[in-house]
This record gives structure tokens, sequence and C-alpha cells, in this order.
């Protein structure tokens, strides 16, 4: 309807003449010029931190931060790696965990809302996606009473265990989201009718028919659910603590040392974020399609 | 009966998940919110809070929590301004498909892969707050090598009701490659026919966007705004690394109610904060949640 | 023997293990055996138990001061075994969330670390931790503590803490190069003599006479500043019903703006030592600081006397602005005659001796040695014996930490502002909402 009413409109402009060569060439080379300009501005930052990282602590200083090294050192890095390796690992085990739990459990109810529509099932997705968007100061402080008793009687739970359950469970409104919208198109419903009619279980069909094709799905979720688990403070802020935390977490003590050694600082920036971004780049198309599934289709 | 069979195994399978967020969601926001009707008094006998709607009362009214207000306001203004601008911006730069396209895709995104601490550490360093050339830092020291030294300032920590619109800078930097991907999305999920069709009747390209591609990409703007305002509403980690723990120039809601839990030891006024944070996102996110669950159902 | 006696067993074992290992396993009681515990003073050899305490002192200097007191405590208490329950600071608010929780389920740990004074009155206040005038009084109380810290941390009558270790805050950092260039060199008497040394400093090409960092370190300057225009007896006052709203708290305002005037442009989350490190350098010729700076002198490779020096903030000679580290007695500690050997052993000489040369600053107690402490704590210990004593706003001696927290927004917004009678009633607002 919407594009049938637009394109009337257009019918009713007046013709004009086709743009000449000369022009369009014109309108491409300030094209780039914007997309050149624009590139440089998103990328300064990464030039200064990469810049500052392999200065030597003795050569930083404010007056020579945009110029080049005089000469590379490694110092920067390695007191940052020495200072967040611990963290790192521990962020590792904290986003694989969080991204695999997350990402199953919304397979199970994307399957569940996409094929087997049952009373009241728009009503609690609904209520899932709105758990996506709530601003999680809203549950942080009961969550931190919870969690510490919970800590009290289950002392293992502390630090990153915790964190696991917390990214897994406010991961499971997205996840859901995401298999949802995926097993609509990419999973017919006369497949999964004529296995129920073979006489197959919903276990059993979501096993045999409907977790095979779901890899693309996973791929993006567990993309996305790595990298939010990855780049989280919030929580780690409120549920851990120095000896316990995440990179986040580490690297916000990093930065905040009461000797500023830019150095190190920018070196650790770089650190803490390569995970994400060999992710990125590695699989940066399914990233791109795990970003497009957060905006609600 | 027949029917019950066949969903009621699946509704098994959900059960898990949806126990765990009616507890982990509903049940703590509901927890939340019955404590922020506390009535607190210590065991000297001081009242830290009255109890009730008072409680909503006392810190709606108090000046620094307005102050918070403001800011989040300046700070969501222009950070949502400022996203949806570059990223349709960049958007039309390239969804015709321009040589090294890719490129510029990547670079544009790159932010959004870094967290808001990573980021955040460096966006400190550059709006550092001090001008001239016996003290400028960062992104002054670079205007001033640029030759644009009148462009310098103080950025978030200068003296201005508008300080945070400097905030919001990092924030665009991050998001606006994201604004970009939906939007580029949502051009190419245009056919090529239609834009042809125009063509031909000789629309010259602005119409062309303005009559035929725009308004087909209204539902994605709309998407767009809604989670750029509800991240902008959200901004903690950000704000927390630039501007330190306690930093009153920079304060919003979600700054504040940190500093409440931790440093005024008033979790009362924290639980009220938190709430009507929720209130603020479910205005923005609910009739956007009705409106598509109801464009899904006329689809069907 | 079941599981868990064995385990118990083992523990006790290696205790002793331990002891012996230190050498001076002075008391020989057979390991196992519960001593007799009176409940009235101490114990020989300690009370027995698990003593666990709680610290922010997890990195760095004031890590080896914990890891001096718990050898000793192992030595002087051999029935105790001491559990270190130390949790990085910093931004550690799950760990003080933590402290929180375990202190309101009445689960506390036997003794953990607060700076002494109002910081305190939270705990206070919510019936949380008991009063250990008893422990102060058996160390020797006014003969080893000064009479007038004594009363600076005294709360309602009560003493809460015991004091560990005293830090200076009201102490001007200088280049004397710098000062010596200006014409500056002659320590100013007063605030005006100072503010005119500022003048001199700028005209003399250093942009920056003085230095400041975020927030906390402006409240820090301030007070300093509010001790020296209204004296030590007026300053006090202040957090005991005092008025703020003083022509004298008016006065140090606008001098506070005059000197800030003279300050580099810092941002709110800024912390201290590059503002020390600009006098280093040379780019500013005066900073205030607690005297924790002096260790970021030496790590600098500077001369005392000849690279740096150091005087009271103009105004407040005399005056010696005070915070400490102190330890509590929770209401309802597992083990409280454990947790008061942990209390006897903290505020002893021989403690503070050996924790005060670890961490770098010097004995809340009169009684210690000074010869064996560097130059700095020397003359520091010197004026902590004589001089009137104040505490300090920014380290949470003075105002609880709500309190504080309200007058560091206050300092913030006038820092960006400079509003001077913003500031003011700014203040009084603070005292009126938190004040006694």
């Amino acid at each position: 309807m919407m594009s049938t009413a637009t394109v009337d409109t257009v019918e009713k402009i007046v013709p004009r003449k086709k743009k000449v060569g000369g022009k369009k060439l014109a309108l491409t080379g300030t094209q780039y010029l914007l997309l050149v300009f624009f590139a440089a501005i998103v990328l300064m930052p990464l030039y200064v931190v990469v810049v500052t990282s392999l200065k030597s602590p003795a050569e930083y200083t404010s007056l020579t931060a945009w110029s080049l090294p005089r000469q590379l050192s490694g110092a920067g890095w390695a007191a940052a790696w020495e200072a967040l390796a611990p963290a790192m690992l521990r962020s590792m085990v904290l986003a694989v965990s969080a991204a695999v739990l997350s990402s199953f459990l919304g397979s199970l109810n994307g399957y569940v809302f996409s094929k087997l529509r049952f009373p009241g099932a728009t009503l609690i997705f609904t209520l899932f996606l709105f758990g996506m968007f709530i601003p999680y100061q809203a549950i942080m402080i009961p969550l931190q009473s919870l969690m510490i008793d919970v800590q009290s009687t289950a002392q293992w739970l502390a630090g990153i265990p915790t964190l696991i359950i917390a990214h897994t469970i406010y991961g499971i409104p997205i996840c859901t989201l995401i298999f949802r919208n995926y097993y609509a198109t990419a999973l017919p419903d006369e497949i999964v009718e004529a296995a129920r009619v073979d006489g197959a279980g919903t276990l059993r069909i979501f096993r045999s028919i409907v977790l095979p094709v779901s890899a693309p799905a996973f791929v993006v979720t567990l993309i996305w659910q790595f990298t939010s688990a990855w780049n989280d403070f919030l929580f780690a802020l409120f549920l851990t603590n120095r000896n316990t935390g995440p990179v986040t977490y580490a690297l916000q003590e990093l930065a905040s040392a009461q000797n500023p050694d830019y150095s190190r600082m920018m070196a650790g920036v770089l650190i803490a974020s390569l995970p994400t971004l060999i992710v990125y780049i590695a699989l940066g198309k399914y990233f791109v399609s795990g970003l497009m599934s957060g905006s609600v289709k | 009966m027949k029917k019950v069979k066949t969903w009621l195994p699946g509704v098994l399978l959900l059960l898990p998940s949806i126990l765990l967020v009616l507890v982990f969601v509903y049940g703590l926001i509901g927890r939340n919110i019955a404590s922020s009707f506390d009535r607190v008094e210590t065991k000297s006998g001081r009242l830290v809070s009255e109890g009730g709607l008072a409680n909503y009362a006392t810190l709606l009214g108090s000046e620094r929590y307005q102050h918070a207000l403001w800011n989040l306001l300046v700070l969501t203004v222009v950070f949502v301004v400022g996203a949806m601008f570059f990223g349709l911006l960049w958007a039309i730069l390239l969804e015709k498909g321009v040589t090294g396209e890719g490129a510029f895709r990547s670079i544009y995104l790159f932010p959004m892969a870094v967290s808001f601490i990573a980021s955040g550490v460096v966006w400190r360093w550059l709006m550092s707050p001090g001008t001239g050339d016996y003290e400028a830092v960062g992104l002054n020291r670079l205007l001033i090598e640029l030759g644009l030294p009148q462009l310098q300032n103080s950025w978030w920590s200068s003296d201005s009701r508008f300080n945070m619109a400097a905030m919001a800078i990092p924030a665009v930097w991050q998001l606006a490659g994201y604004v970009m991907a939906l939007f580029l999305a949502g051009f190419r999920g245009i056919t090529t026919d239609q834009r042809e069709a125009a063509r031909m009747d000789g629309a010259s390209e602005w119409k062309i966007y303005r009559h035929v591609l725009f308004p087909q990409l209204s539902p994605i703007a709309l998407s767009a705004l809604i989670i750029m305002g509800h991240m902008s509403l959200k901004m903690f980690d950000l704000i927390y690394a630039i501007a330190g723990q306690n930093s009153y120039v920079s304060e919003v809601p979600a700054t504040l109610m940190w500093l409440q839990l931790f440093n005024l030891n008033d979790p009362v006024a924290a639980a009220v904060n938190a709430t009507i944070l929720l209130l603020l996102v479910a205005l923005v996110v609910v009739p956007y949640l009705v409106y598509t669950n109801r464009t899904e159902k006329a689809g069907r | 023997m079941d599981r868990r006696q064995f385990l118990i067993g083992l523990g006790a074992a290696s205790a002793v293990g331990v002891v012996g290992l230190a050498g001076c396993g002075t008391d020989e009681e057979t390991p196992g055996t519960e001593p007799t515990t009176t409940g009235e003073g101490p114990v020989e050899g300690g009370a027995g138990g698990t003593v666990g305490v709680f610290t922010w002192w997890a990195e760095g200097s004031e890590k080896l001061g914990l890891d001096e007191l718990e050898s000793l405590f192992k030595e002087k208490y051999p029935n105790n075994t001491f559990e270190n329950l130390a949790v990085a600071g910093g931004a550690g608010s799950n760990a003080k969330a933590k402290l929180a929780a375990d202190l309101q389920n009445g689960n506390p740990p036997d003794s953990f670390q607060g700076h002494a004074g109002a910081e305190l009155m939270d705990y206070i206040d919510a019936d949380q931790i008991v009063p250990v005038n008893d422990v102060i009084e058996e160390l020797g109380g006014a003969s080893v503590f000064p009479q007038n810290l004594l009363d600076r941390i005294t709360i309602d009558g009560d003493i809460y803490s015991v004091p560990s270790n005293v830090h200076r805050a009201n102490v001007v950092w200088a280049n004397p190069k710098v000062l010596a260039d200006a014409g500056a060199a002659e320590v100013p008497a007063d605030l005006d003599s100072w503010i005119s040394d500022m003048q001199k400093v700028k005209d003399s090409g250093v942009e920056t006479p003085i230095t400041i960092g975020g927030t906390w370190t402006q409240v820090h300057l301030f007070e300093t500043i509010l001790m020296a225009e209204l004296g030590v007896d007026e300053y006090n006052g202040l957090f005991t019903g005092g008025s703020w709203d003083s022509d004298g708290v008016k006065s140090a305002v606008s001098k506070y703006a005059q000197i800030i005037e003279f300050a580099n442009t810092a941002s709110d989350g800024d912390d201290w030592p590059a503002a020390t490190d600009a006098v280093i350098e040379g780019r500013a010729a005066y900073n205030v600081m607690g005297d924790w700076a002096v260790a970021q002198f030496a790590s600098k490779d500077q001369v005392d006397g000849e690279d740096y020096t150091y005087f009271p903030v103009p105004g407040s000679d005399g005056v010696f602005d005070f915070l400490a580290d102190s330890f509590t007695l929770p209401n309802g500690a597992p083990n409280p005659e454990g947790a008061k050997d942990w209390l006897r052993l903290v505020g002893s000489a021989e403690g503070q001796l050996a924790f005060n040369l670890a961490k770098g600053s010097i004995p809340a107690r009169t009684d210690v040695a000074a010869d064996e402490f560097p130059a700095y704590q020397q003359s520091a210990m010197e004026s902590f014996g004589a001089d009137a004593i104040a505490s300090s706003i920014a380290h949470g001696a003075a105002v609880n930490m709500a309190w504080l927290s309200e007058i560091s927004t206050a300092m913030s917004k006038f820092y960006s502002g400079r509003e001077e009678e913003t500031l003011v009633s700014d203040l009084v607002a603070a005292a009126e909402t938190y004040g006694a």
C-alpha cells in the first residue's frame, strides 16, 4: 500500500533531464572526500591509542602525544598484559559460557514461540522483549543482595559464576527474539507439522529438525552475547570485585591507578578490546546481522 | 484437548526461561519498587526516608536530582540527534555501493565492538579540559597543532548548562555506525526496481530519497530512535569511565543512583531513582512494543 | 576421628608450624586446647580461635604494613588464627556492599578498617559497631594517644575504633627552584601573603602556580584554607553545630576562589599524582596534598630540602589536619575476644612502629621512637605531638560519608561555576541536612 502511494506521488513530479556524466563524477568525488574525512575522524582515537601504547612511559608527554613514537617500546604492552591477564581469562570464561547458555535457551524459546503457538504467547513474548530494554539499575539493588545472600551459602558462586548467571538470564530476551525471527523465516511450518504428524515429540523435533538448521542464528547470538558479556561493566561493578571481576573492571582500575602511565593504559585499552575486535573483524558479516536483530522487527 | 496436547510440551520447554524472566526481571523489579516506598529511620532516630510516595516527592524535588535530569536531557537530545544524523549521512554516502564500501563500513562500525569502559578511558584523556599552550592535552592539543586553537574548550568540564553535550560526542562516535548499519540494511531492502521506476519518470535524486526511500525507512528510523533513546537513558559506563565515580557536573540519574547507594548510604533513594528510570524507559519502549506487535499482527 | 575433627587438627598443626617458623612461640600451649577466656582483659597468648580482619589493604605499601601486623599478631597471640579478609578498594562497590550486607545480616567480620572519626557514624547509627573504650584505656589512653586526638575521635562520649596510623593533610609541597626564580622563597606567614606569592610565581612565567586534581583534591585544599582562616577551634566547631554562614567561612571561600584562579584546569575524575608531578617538573610551584605525597617525590628520586620543600598551609601553622585509619569492633563479632587481641596489637607501640615504617605514615601513639623513621615522618611526628589537631573533611575524620558527598558536590559545582555565594549556601544546606 505504502509503496504504491509513493510511486504515485513520484509520477506527478515534473520530469527532469538526466544528470550529465561530469556532474555525477564530481558528486562521487565529494562523496569520497566526505567518506575519507569521516573515516579519519572515527579512526582518530584509535590512532592516538596505538601510538601512545608503543611509546615508552618516559617518552609520553602531552606535548608530543599526537606524534609518532621516536622509538618503539613494548613496555606499555608488557605492563598492561601483566595487569590484565588474569581478568582476561576470567572474561573469556564468562563471555563464552554466558553466550553458549543464553543462546541455547534462546533457541528453545525461539522454537516454541515461532512454531508452537499457545494461548498468551504474544503477551509472554512481549514481556520477554521488555526485559531486553529495562535499565538494569532497576533490578540491581535486589539482585546484588540476592547474590550476596546466595553466595553466603554457596561461596563458589562468587565472582565469574555469578556474572555468568546474570548475563545468561538477561540475555534470554534478545536471544529468544533472534531465534524466533530466524525460525519464522528459515524453518517452514510444514516441516515441523509433517514431523509431528509422523509422531515425533516436541523435544525430538527440536533435536533432529530445528537444531540442525540453527547454525546461522547461533552464530549471531553467540557473537552478540559474547561481545555484550565481554563489554559489560555495570554487572561487574555491582556483583564482583577487583580480584574476581572481568577485564572491564580490571581496565577501569588500571586506568584510574594513581600514577597514570599512559602507554600502559592505552595498551590496556587495546588488549581489553582485542577479543571483541577480532570477533568483529573475522566475523563482521554476522556481527552486523546480529546488530540488525537488535532492532525489533 | 488435542490442541492442548500439541502446545503443552512447548510450554514446558519454555518454562525455565519464563521462570527465570519472571523472577529475575519482574520479581526483582517488584522488589525494587517495593523497597522504594520504605520508611527508614536509623537506630539513633534520624529519619532517612519518610516512606510512601513522599520518597518520590523528596527525590523529584531535590535540586541535585533535577540537575541530573537536566544533564540526561541534554545528553539524550544531542546523542540521539547526532547518532541519527551521522548514521543516516554515512548510510546515504554508502548505500549505492562505492568502491571500498566494505572498508568504510567496517571503520564506521568498529567503535561498536569496543566496550564503553575502553573507549571511556581514551575519551577521558581526549577531552581533558586544559586549554592553551601551557595546559592543553588530548583534543585541545590536536586543535592547536591543526592550527585551530580557537576551537579549544573544556568539553564536559566547561561551565555551561549544556556541558553534557560534550559527553554525547564519544557516545555518537561509538553508536553512529550502528545506526548507519540499520539504515544501510533498510536501503538494501528496497528493490532497485522502485528506484529505477522513479528515475525513469525523471525524478531527481533528492526527490527519490524524499518520496521513495525515506518513507520506507521510517520503521527503521523509529527502531533506531528507540534503541538510541533507551541506551542514552541507561548510560552509566561511559560517564563513569570519563568523569570518575563522583562527578557532579556530569551527573545523570544512573550515576547518581550508584552514589546514593554507596556514598550517600541511602538505598531507598537509589531504589526510587531506579524506579523512575524504569518508568522513563518504559514510556519510550512500551508504546513501541505495542506498535510493533500490532503491525506484526496486521502483517500476518 | 571424623573428617571435620581431622581438618581442625590439621589447621591447628599448620598454625603451630607458622609460629615455629617465626621462631617466637614463647607460650607453649598444647595446640587445639581451648584457652580460658574471662571476657575481661587480655589472655596471655591470645583468646584463641580465628580472627577475621577486613581491610582495603590488598596491595602496595598498605599490604606490606598489613603483612607486618599479621606476623606480629601470630607472634604475640599464637593461640589465634589470623584470617586476612583484605579486599582491594578502588571502585569496589561490591566489597562495600558485601561488608554492609554482612553487618546488616549479623554476620560481621571480627574487625574491619575504617577512617577514624565521623566516617564511622553510619555504623554507630545502625548499632553495627560497639565502643572500644576499654581497649584504648588498657593501651594507656591519654598517656600514649594525644588527648586532642582522642577528643576528635570520641563520638557521644565513646571511642569506636583503635587508630593504627595517622596522616597529615595540611601540607604544601613546593618546588624551591621555581620559588627562588620568582623571588618567593620565603615561607608565607598567612593566606594573603601566600596569594601574593602565587602572583609573583605567575609573573615569573609559571602559568599555574598551584595545582589541583579532581573534586576530592579540591575539598582537601578547601578544608586546609578553611582551617587557616577560621583557626582550629572554630574549624572543629563546624562539625558540632557551628555556623557555616559566618564571616570566617565566607572569607575562606573567597580566598579559596582567589587561589583556584592560580590553578590548572582539572576535571572531576583526576587523581592527585599528576598535580604533584607538575610541582616536580617545575610547571607549578605549590601543591596541597596529604603527606602520602612524600612517596611520590621519593619515587621520582627527589631530594628532601633540595628538589622539594614542604610547610603547613600558611595560616595553619601549629595545626595538624589529621586523618587516621583505624579498626573497629563489630556488634556481634564471632570472636570478640580475639578481635580485641587484634585491636591491642594495632594500638601497641610495637604494632604501630612495624606498620607505619612499612606504610610510610606515622604512629597515632606519641611514645614510638622517631629515630627509625625518615626525615619527613620525623617532622610530622614532632608536630603531631605538639600541634592542635583538626579533623579532615575530605578523608572522613570530620564528616560522615553522606555529608562529605554533599560537600564534594558543592565544590564540584563551584569549580565550574565559581559562584561564592552558592558555595556558602550549599555548605550551609549540607550541614543542615547531615550535621549534628
